[in-house]
């Protein structure tokens, strides 16, 4: 039986890392190619103040880089340390995109980013040049086999993976369908496209500094200009990708639409709440709700979830306790008969086993038959028994866990919101920012400036609300609907999970105060002598 | 009926010989980036020689030299690590979660490194241009003895048993009752600890060694001459570390009763003489293979920390990268489960019951063509930094010049 204390201390020690991990690597895929084009400006004029614009925004790349590669190792180490049953399961999948992460992208970040950091004497214009650019290249490649990994996590299908009843695991049936499939890629444009407008409302923010104190006029009007133009197209490309991703959260994760939607009980025309304040509900409230239920007070906008959801005006979208108390009308299954199911395909894994220890080949087979055997038909796609294993384990759990079935509503529900909030002010930042700039009064505009200035930490809680809202809203699974996360932890001893917590608390609140001094002093210090 | 009888990770294959080949061939990939890891631990062993610099100038040319390749013996640990995820998930699983705290402290030790280079010459760095030094030290001391330790379980056998029906990996408890998740290999001695021991010792000896040499190498000797003395004098010294170290793990080789196991049953057994045995086999190429590694390997010393020569690290280099190749070959071929349980004999990690399914091999291997053209743009990369001469206090003083 799993210490579902130590599970939590585990879960929060991913967390941790994953939050401080993605203060960084965000704006190194944004910066990486903010320095590429600014050094392309440079070796198209040969202006010197060019150079000084690269080499200065490099510097400020360069503190990040580090720090966000060293992160990233922790995630690769804690996938085996803290979540081996995880790395057993569905290593076959997941460790092929972090293996060619590592050879595509990762040896061409590295590589190049050695003649791009220390190059600039060494090598000639034409190579830097090439060298800024396969970083950034690299870079975001890293990030793209990363974000296939995870679009697994989020939805994993029949289309690219089997259930290998002898190895008692998931493998690979289909390598181009796992890098093709839909919620992988619109994740990653969304992640880098948010990556871009960080990296633009740092630059038009640091830029705005400057111009508010009336330092280094010439290189912040520079700067300010790419970074209005850029952060224009990368933050109303976030939001459209943004809309094409809830699209398909809406079609393969029900129970997470409904938690980052608060919607508690299912209906046609489903509306979003635009501001609001979801009501903690105990699943028997739950079982007992009624429509437009699940609220304290709420400002709605009616239809738009159907809309954004099922791209039709009335469709049904399935609430909370549709998703796990059934619902006959719309074919949906109740949580109980999911477990009943999944429970079945583990006890015919058990005697498959048996069997063969016992070489009772017509015992394997009959198991085996049972494992994967039809067992529903959804819009035309046949469900394996097999493919529901993963509810099973929750049988272990009273009442067949029912109380985890679905992700804890308010948080999901909070972190979605403030995240597309903010999204929208950034579109009206860099809006109202490359119109200033259009008519040239933006040098002029000091609430423009202010607001660009106090801007700058905004995307950083925008996308750790994104992610938060994508992996808290993915519970109670590792892998939805496949593997529950207290099946994925290794089983350790609390203490060890504990300490090795707080060792890495510890590092990452110094370093992450040591980053923020340097990052501060540079700015503080100006372009000037910047390299 | 074995436990892992039948259990190969063949999953879709209909030619269990294919999978075979494949299994071997993604085990020779691993050694091969073990090899160019134990050549890139030069950066570690780099670092444990931050002594000989005494004064700003001297650290800064070690500083420069060395943290303009931190990244690469970061990535190739990184892609280490991801290809041994890929190609055998449950080695992964099994060792990443049974030794815990050996894998924690070696993270820990490369997280701390990967941003000390950064931030050790920035007078913002919080806690100091000590601090980061430590850091340092520590990851090219510490970290690297606990990585050789753990490359040294492969041989001596880890305290564990799996079930692959359950899922259930239970990490025994030492002799005094704590569990300590693989930091028993290191005082253990009943289970081979000494043999562990030596190993990390080995392997901190060969990184300084490589280290002193890429020093010697990369930071001009006429402007450094006394830097350049120092790191000589240390790495002599260093040299009858690593005599000692290897005559130990030498002896422990050819003595120890290895782990073997049939490769059609899955049946673990204890073997006389086994790694001997897989030095030998195959007309005795890995033997060869070794010895041109360890002659090379010899060489560069003798030509640049025993003589004056700045090349030594070329044939150093090289040799190294061969020696490593080797020993994880005599651990995972030739019928050698390469993660051994002492614990329970038949839960023994063999390249056969941890491997991938033969999709993800198939399309691993394809990734695999990629590696030369990496290799590739590595070497054009390097020869292109390298190009213009060794490092200069020119070079460290111009501010034009991005530096550390």
């Amino acid at each position: 039986m799993v210490d579902y204390n130590m599970l939590e201390w585990a879960r929060a020690q991913f967390a941790m890392t994953a939050i401080f991990h993605f203060f960084f690597v965000p704006f190194t895929l944004g910066m990486s190619f903010m320095v590429a084009y600014f050094e392309t400006i440079y070796v198209k004029t040969g202006k010197a103040e060019w150079k000084q614009i690269t080499q200065f925004w490099q510097v400020l790349f360069g503190i990040n880089f580090a720090i966000g590669l060293s992160t990233g190792i922790i995630h690769e180490f804690e996938f085996g340390t803290n979540w081996s049953t995880y790395s057993w399961v569905v290593g076959d999948l997941f460790g092929a995109p972090l293996a060619v992460e590592g050879v595509i992208a990762f040896f061409m970040e590295a590589t190049f980013a050695a003649i791009a950091f220390f190059g600039w004497k060494r090598v000639s214009k034409g190579v830097h040049l090439m060298s800024s650019w396969l970083l950034a290249a690299g870079s975001n490649l890293s990030a793209l086999w990363i974000l296939i990994a995870n679009g697994f996590m989020q939805h994993p299908t029949s289309a690219f993976y089997t259930f290998n009843i002898d190895t008692a695991r998931l493998e690979l049936t289909d390598f181009l369908s796992l890098i093709l499939q839909p919620v992988a890629q619109v994740k990653f444009l969304h992640v880098v496209t948010a990556s871009y407008t960080m990296a633009a409302v740092f630059v038009l923010g640091v830029s705005s500094l400057y111009l508010l104190r009336g330092k280094y006029t010439s290189f912040a009007k520079k700067s300010a200009t790419v970074a209005a133009a850029s952060g224009l197209i990368a933050s109303i490309a976030v939001a459209v990708i943004g809309d094409d991703h809830a699209y398909e959260v809406a079609n393969t994760q029900p129970t997470k639409i409904a938690s980052l939607e608060g919607l508690i009980v299912g209906e046609k025309g489903a509306p979003i709440v635009a501001m609001g304040l979801p009501k903690y509900m105990s699943v028997e409230e739950i079982k007992n709700a009624k429509e437009g239920d699940g609220f304290t007070f709420e400002i709605a906008l009616p239809h738009l979830l159907s809309i954004l959801g099922k791209r039709e005006f009335d469709a049904f979208v399935p609430g909370v306790k549709d998703l796990i108390y059934g619902n006959e009308e719309y074919g949906i299954w109740s949580w109980d008969k999911l477990v009943a199911e999944g429970k079945r395909a583990i006890d015919d894994l058990h005697k498959y086993h048996a069997a063969k220890k016992a070489g009772d080949e017509a015992g394997m087979k009959a198991a085996e038959e049972d494992f994967h055997a039809i067992v529903a038909d959804v819009d035309g796609t046949k469900v394996e028994r097999a493919e529901l294993m993963g509810y099973g384990y929750f049988a272990e759990l009273p009442n067949n866990g029912i109380e985890f079935a679905y992700p804890p509503v308010a948080p999901v529900f909070f972190s979605f919101h403030l995240m597309v909030a903010l999204g929208f002010w950034f579109i009206l930042l860099f809006v109202l920012a490359y119109v200033a700039v259009l008519k040239d009064t933006y040098w002029d505009n000091k609430m423009l400036q202010q607001a660009a200035l106090f801007t700058i930490p905004l995307p950083w809680i925008a996308i750790s609300f994104g992610w938060m809202s994508a992996e808290i809203g993915r519970q109670p699974w590792t892998v939805f609907g496949v593997l529950p996360t207290f099946k994925s932890v290794t089983p350790l001893d609390l203490v060890n999970v504990q300490a090795t917590f707080f060792m890495f608390l510890v590092a990452f609140v110094v370093l992450g105060i040591a980053e923020l001094k340097m990052l501060f002093t540079v700015v503080k210090n100006g372009p000037k002598g910047a390299h | 009926m074995e436990k892992w009888a039948g259990i190969t990770g063949t999953g879709t294959t209909t030619d269990p010989s294919t999978m075979f080949l494949l299994q071997q061939y993604w085990w020779i990939i691993v050694a091969v980036l073990g090899g160019l890891f134990v050549l890139m631990t030069m950066v570690q062993g780099g670092q444990s020689l931050f002594h000989t610099a005494k004064d700003e100038m001297e650290e800064k040319a070690l500083i420069n030299s060395l943290g303009r390749k931190w990244e690469l013996t970061f990535t190739t640990l990184v892609m280490f690590g991801g290809a041994l995820y890929a190609a055998f998930p449950l080695f992964y699983s099994v060792s990443f979660g049974g030794a815990y705290w050996v894998w924690m402290l070696i993270l820990f030790g490369f997280v701390l490194q990967a941003v000390s280079y950064e931030y050790i010459n920035n007078p913002n760095n919080l806690i100091g241009k000590g601090a980061y030094k430590a850091f340092l030290y520590f990851n090219g001391v510490v970290t690297v003895i606990l990585v050789g330790a753990a490359v040294g379980t492969f041989f001596t056998g880890s305290n564990f048993s799996f079930d692959t029906t359950t899922r259930i990996l239970e990490w025994g408890t030492a002799a005094d009752g704590i569990n300590l998740r693989g930091l028993e290999a290191a005082i253990d001695f009943g289970h081979g600890a000494w043999f562990n021991v030596a190993f990390g010792v080995l392997l901190f000896a060969i990184a300084r060694l490589l280290g002193a040499m890429w020093i010697i190498n990369d930071v001009d000797n006429n402007e450094f001459a006394d830097l350049i003395a120092r790191v000589r004098a240390a790495s002599k010294r260093c040299f009858f570390v690593f005599l000692g170290a290897l005559v130990v793990v030498l002896y422990g080789l050819v003595t120890l009763k290895g782990y073997s196991y049939d490769i059609h049953t899955g049946k673990v057994f204890m073997e006389d003489n086994k790694y001997l045995h897989n030095l030998l086999a195959g007309y005795g190429i890995q033997l060869i293979i070794f010895g041109i590694g360890a002659v090379l390997f010899l060489l560069g010393i003798f030509q640049s920390i025993f003589g004056n020569s700045t090349g030594g690290i070329k044939a150093s280099g090289l040799g190294a990268v061969l020696i490593g190749i080797i020993v994880f070959t005599l651990a995972g071929l030739n019928g050698t489960p390469f993660y051994p349980s002492y614990a329970d004999l038949q839960s023994s990690l063999t390249i056969q019951n941890t491997s991938g399914s033969e999709a993800t091999l198939w399309v691993m291997t394809g990734v695999s063509l990629a590696v030369p053209f990496v290799l590739g743009y590595i070497a054009y990369v390097w020869y292109q930094m390298k190009k213009d001469g060794p490092i200069t206090r020119e070079e460290l003083e111009d501010p034009e010049s991005h530096a550390y």
